[in-house]
């Protein structure tokens, strides 16, 4: 081995699922003490790849070279003797342990605990002055925000000697500021001559932290590039294969009557714990809200209570001048009768049942409508006969009304739940993240959709943690943040900063921005 | 984009015979082959009890009776599992459900027994669905309102159930001139009539419950694939999310769906006990509730598989009784190791053998569509 | 004086029932913690319970007996590990088909091998596990209270039972303090974490799996060899499940599954004192009713009417590696 050799390299890997071919051919080289940048969109095969660098998957073939030596990496226990560590995007915690028995987790040191963890303490304490990584190390990891979370992670593969760093995703519930700082803290590892792999689909992030990027697309590597002789439009271009259009092309909205009017809307979850707090939004005929901000910010939970999931602890909601809150109308199918659809933001949690057939499906919230009904049996032949017509208009592929949900591919599903709640011609449309996990040409369609459903006359909101996405469909933005609006302001008037800094939290002060009322 | 080009075509689908016929009978015939062995070990013939155990279920018009008698008893815990499960709930009560039901059976054919059989029978009948489904209500309840694990509370009150009606037999409903907890018998009027009665067969314990199952399993079909109510069912069983994004409430329909187990399993006691035994004695559940659990695996939670799931186990009852009485080693507990291997097989390790298979389909079929293009 | 006898003999026959109930229920907590959900604990143990007797009939040795029922308990464990962790099968249908399988096999092979109706020889001399006398039993005998507390209620029992009350720390210590204890709570609560710190979920839960099958052993071999003297068909009745409730009132843990334990046992010594007993206000108790207490009590505990039960978060999930 000799210090030229690259900290990691891959050769001519695949990986196979199935039909699905997720890593073709990839080749990597990372050079030791750089961050380097893996980018692509969602399901460009970036995870499966360093699932297969940290052994958690077996490459069908191919070569690793760690420091130059060829390494065959079965397992991840045979991954982190090499020194590759990893940060997972789902953190890989266990909830009920405190912070040094989650570290210890695998490399106790001896059957009997105590040495281990008396062990482990010391070691932390250095590490944690070596990086700045303060965490406390008796806390219950179940009781820590995300942020510090993720600490822990990074901790762990330190602790277990790792020389090459993997972090999935990282960002993904972080905001922007807390971003910056764990991106200063990789600033730190590199410093000290740690290998970083940072693996996202945000061009922000590439440009800001990494020394060189990898850029992937349909399971295959399009680019590698030093990051200071590239910029974002490029990179995207690179990602999508195309030239994307950062805007849809839309006319100004033209708003009408406010349909919907939230007042001081709060929610208490089952452990009491607020969720929302005081929303105050209205939604318009005729215009697009758009809510941003980091996942886990009350998002979810201002869809699930306007859908009529959840009841609200206190606030109202007023329909088309009526009072939702305490009425009999404010249940989940009350209000799809009432002329609200809900395109949820999880279509495999919520808005398909993927072992339905997609005629099934298809009247999923509106199976005791009386077209689906002829007294007590239900109407099989008019529900195909619906599918049918969906699968025509928003040319789902393959067009089989009989086939399961779970054998369309994610942008077909979504346009399935789509047309189930467009078809049904509401007023008021919720929308959860249109576009998650669906290939670029869906995005289109399904952006453009969104933009008809507006100039109809109908009053839209759209909760995307993607900011790119509210900016460019939104007419009005909201951000959210802890279960509050920050503020809202005008979608010409959105900057990635400003949202950015709104979606840590920061009230604008600024004169001209519309505060909430 | 090139969306049309992604593979579709490639999960090839696997067509209904192999999922339910040949999958089946393979669990099953590794189930019959490790009883084999288990016959081998204690020094016997596997092919003969073989041959006995199916001339004993269906040599002759007896066993063919005593064979669909047994079947009864399983078409009712095999559709009340199923419809739990069709909720996503896994009801092992059915045991304590059949008990209540049958209670509730002998309570009025021992208090209302003046009245006509034309209303005894309905009434009955009632009677039992209401005290299944009031013992399914229970953990149903716990387990949609305060999250309590329903496999847990379902084997908690079979043994509840078994207390109760142990105590009602000691101490209650005993025949005062009797030894041995059993109620006095129903009079002759409250019975169900026999198949005997009206076809010419030799009198056997087949009686017209066994018709009253067949209705059911139609109607659980019209029910569970016909209904908004059983599309809301099976929404709540397969994803609770959805559910309720779709405004069907989880909660009612997993009250619904063990509320409707319940019933179904308390029907044992119209067949039990007002078909056959003509009172109310102990353990006449006889762990059809159980083996219950084996005929909604066997039968994919669909009527026709249950309706021949349960002719199995009716069958093994039967015919394993034969078996007891003709072979020298076995006896009849002989039975019940084929239907643990059963539920083992068919249940447990549904997917041992399951991609093995699905994937020699594949190959089959691709060399077959390869040759015939 | 007579009530204290009474409260001895009340507790002494407490310590006797909740024996094979400790060691069940011990047994149950390395599954469940692992993340296996265990209603086939009746099923290990009755298979257990045959095991021993069998061979300690044929050996004439307690001890070889005793070999057999782990032996036989482990083996059950295993085809429910296969079934479940290998398989990734239904964990509730696998401990049913296990518990049926069971409830069958032994007497069928009983009644093959011994031809006594499915019951296995008598047991004696050797064969079985006999009453310990602890030193200085005699001697302290007639000490008031205590002495009497330590010859009557502490010493005179065998081997099996000392080692279910030692079984309570030891399997404490081994599942807070040790790098295998720490493992299995943490493949209970998310293999996902195991998996990913290197450490193979499936062998992981195969180890508690036969830990599970060791202590069961042990509590099936007690009924047969020890408190029995020889193998009935069914002489579990219902005590593996009744394990598997005190577990889930102990909570799933050591120390309270043991007092879970205590008190089950003690309803059924009470209840076969308090027969046609009338008792002051409340009347003649029902036999039947206590009986069911401990079963109510679990369903009100798992109600949340009495405290609340958290099992292990990814109990029941067979371990699947998301794609």
């Amino acid at each position: 081995m000799s210090e030229q050799s690259p900290a990691l390299e891959l050769r001519r890997i695949n990986k196979s699922f199935g039909p699905v071919h997720a890593n073709k051919d990839i080749s990597l080289s990372v050079d030791r003490g750089s961050i380097h940048g893996i980018i692509g969109e969602n399901g460009a095969g970036k995870s499966t790849l360093m699932s297969i660098v940290y052994g958690f998957y077996q490459a069908d073939s191919g070569d690793i070279f760690v420091n130059g030596q060829s390494c065959h990496i079965e397992n991840p226990q045979s991954s982190i003797k090499a020194g590759i560590g990893m940060v997972h995007q789902h953190f890989m915690l266990v909830d009920t342990f405190t912070v040094l028995e989650n570290i210890i987790l695998g490399v106790e040191g001896g059957y009997r605990l105590s040495e281990g963890l008396a062990a482990a303490r010391n070691e932390l304490i250095r590490l944690e002055k070596e990086y700045a990584l303060e965490v406390n190390v008796d806390a219950i990891v179940g009781d820590l925000p995300v942020g510090l979370r993720q600490r822990v992670e990074i901790l762990k593969a330190l602790y277990r000697g790792a020389e090459i760093l993997i972090l999935d995703e990282p960002t993904g519930v972080l905001t922007p500021q807390e971003a910056d700082h764990l991106f200063r803290i990789l600033d730190t590892l590199r410093k000290q001559g740690k290998t970083v792999i940072l693996i996202t689909h945000k061009l922000r992030e590439i440009m800001a932290i990494t020394d060189n990027v990898s850029v992937m697309r349909r399971g295959e590597m399009v680019a590698h590039v030093k990051t200071r002789e590239t910029n974002q439009a490029a990179l995207a271009e690179r990602m999508v294969g195309r030239s994307v259009l950062l805007q849809v092309e839309k006319k100004p909205a033209n708003p009408k009557d406010t349909l919907v009017s939230i007042r001081n809307l709060n929610y208490l979850d089952a452990d009491d714990v607020p969720r929302l707090k005081d929303i105050n939004l209205d939604l318009k005929a005729g215009e697009i809200l758009g809510i941003a901000g980091v996942s886990g910010n009350g998002q979810s939970e201002l869809l699930e209570v306007l859908g009529g999931m959840l009841t609200p602890t206190s606030g109202s909601i007023r329909f088309e001048g009526r009072e939702l809150v305490g009425s009999k109308a404010f249940t989940a199918r009350n209000l799809r009768k009432i002329g609200l659809g809900h395109v949820p933001e999880d279509r495999h949690r919520s808005g398909l049942i993927l072992s339905f057939s997609a005629n099934e499906c298809t009247i999923l919230g509106y199976h005791d409508k009386p077209e689906y009904n002829r007294g007590l049996r239900l109407d099989r032949k008019s529900m195909v006969e619906t599918c049918q017509s969906y699968i025509q208009k928003y040319d789902v592929r393959p067009p089989d009304p009989y086939l399961k949900a779970s054998g369309f591919s994610g942008g077909n599903q979504q346009k399935l739940v789509l047309a189930r709640e467009m078809e049904q011609n509401p007023d008021v449309l919720l929308v959860g993240q249109p576009t998650r996990g669906v290939d670029i040409g869906a995005i289109e369609f399904i952006h453009k959709q969104l933009i008809m459903m507006r100039d109809a006359g109908k009053a839209i909101l759209v909760v995307s943690v993607e900011i790119d996405e509210v900016m460019s469909i939104a007419d009005r933005i909201a951000v959210m943040f802890d279960g509050g609006i920050v503020g809202e302001i005008a979608a010409s008037e959105a900057t990635e900063t400003r949202l950015g800094l709104m979606m840590a939290g920061v009230r604008e002060t600024r004169p001209g921005a519309k505060e909430a009322v | 984009m090139t969306e049309g080009s992604v593979k579709f075509a490639a999960p090839l689908k696997i067509p209904g015979w192999v999922n339910y016929a040949l999958i089946p009978f393979i669990n099953l015939l590794a189930a019959l082959l490790i009883s084999g062995i288990v016959i081998l070990i204690i020094g016997d013939s596997p092919i003969v009890a073989l041959k006995v155990l199916i001339y004993g279920a269906f040599g002759y018009p007896e066993a063919v009776g005593y064979t669909l008698y047994y079947t009864t008893n399983f078409i009712f815990t095999g559709l009340a599992v199923a419809i739990a499960f069709h909720c996503g709930l896994f009801n092992i009560g059915a045991e304590g459900q059949a008990a209540l039901g049958g209670i509730g059976v002998s309570l009025v054919c021992l208090y209302f027994d003046n009245l006509p059989l034309w209303l005894v029978i309905p009434f009955a009948m009632t009677a039992a669905a209401i005290f299944g489904a009031a013992w399914a209500y229970i953990p149903a309840y716990l387990q949609a309102k305060r999250g309590s694990h329903i496999v847990i509370t379902t084997i908690m009150f079979n043994f509840i159930a078994a207390s109760i009606l142990t105590y009602l037999l000691v101490e209650v409903l005993i025949d005062p001139n009797g030894q041995s907890p059993e109620s006095r018998h129903f009079i002759e009027s409250t019975w169900l009539p026999y198949f005997h009665d009206f076809i010419a067969m030799p009198s056997t314990p087949l009686n017209i419950s066994f018709v009253y199952a067949l209705v059911l399993s139609a109607g659980f079909y019209f029910l569970v694939w016909h209904t908004r109510w059983g599309y809301e069912i099976r929404v709540v069983g397969q994803n609770e999310t959805a559910a309720r994004y779709a405004g069907i409430s989880p909660s009612k329909n997993i009250i619904l769906a063990m509320v409707i187990s319940g019933a179904l399993a308390g029907f044992v006691g119209i067949n039990e006990l007002q078909g056959v035994q003509h009172r109310l004695i102990l353990d006449f559940t006889g762990g059809y509730g159980f083996v219950g659990i084996a005929v909604a695996l066997m039968g994919r939670n669909h009527p026709i598989g249950i309706f021949l799931a349960a002719l199995l186990f009716g069958a093994l009852y039967q015919g394993g009784s034969e078996l007891a009485f003709e072979m020298k080693s076995i006896n009849k507990e002989m039975v019940i190791v084929i239907q643990g291997l059963i539920i083992l097989f068919s249940g447990a390790l549904e997917h041992m053998f399951r991609p093995k298979i699905e994937a020699a389909y594949r190959r089959f079929a691709t060399t077959q569509t390869a040759e015939a293009g | 004086m007579e009530t204290f006898h009474i409260i001895i003999l009340l507790l002494d026959a407490t310590f006797r029932v909740a024996t094979p109930l400790v060691l069940a229920a011990l047994a149950g907590m390395f599954s469940e913690r692992a993340g296996v959900v265990d209603i086939g604990l009746e099923g290990k143990m009755l298979g257990a319970a045959f095991a021993a007797a069998a061979v300690a009939a044929v050996s004439g040795s307690a001890w070889v007996g005793l070999g057999a029922g782990i032996l036989a308990s482990i083996a059950l464990s295993l085809l429910h590990a296969y079934a479940c962790v290998t398989h990734k099968g239904n964990q509730v249908v696998s401990g049913m088909a296990i518990n049926i399988v069971v409830a069958g096999l032994t007497p069928t092979l009983g009644y093959a091998w011994f031809s006594m109706g499915g019951q296995t020889p008598h047991l004696g001399g050797d064969a079985r596990f006999k009453s310990i006398t602890l030193p200085f039993a005699e001697a302290v005998h007639d000490i008031p209270v205590i002495g009497y507390i330590y010859a009557e209620l502490i010493s005179n029992h065998n081997i099996i039972v000392y080692l279910a009350a030692a079984a309570v720390p030891i399997c404490a210590w081994i599942l807070y303090k040790t790098r295998f204890g720490l493992r299995v709570r943490a493949v209970g609560e998310n293999p996902h974490a195991v998996d990913t710190a290197g450490i193979s979920v499936d062998w992981m839960r195969y180890k508690a799996l036969m830990v599970t099958g060791f202590l069961c052993g042990i509590a099936g071999s007690y009924l047969s060899t020890a408190h029995g003297a020889g193998f009935i068909r069914d002489m579990t009745a219902g005590k593996g499940y009744l394990a598997l409730a005190a577990l889930i009132f102990g909570k799933w843990r050591p120390v309270p599954t043991l007092f879970a334990c205590l008190l089950f046992a003690f309803t059924d010594a009470v209840q076969a004192r308090l027969q046609g007993v009338e008792l002051p206000i409340v009347g003649v108790i029902p036999v039947q009713f206590i009986q069911a207490l401990p079963y109510i009590l679990t369903v009100l505990l798992l109600a949340g009417f009495v405290g609340k039960a958290n099992p292990p978060k990814s109990i029941g999930e067979p371990y699947i590696k998301e794609r």
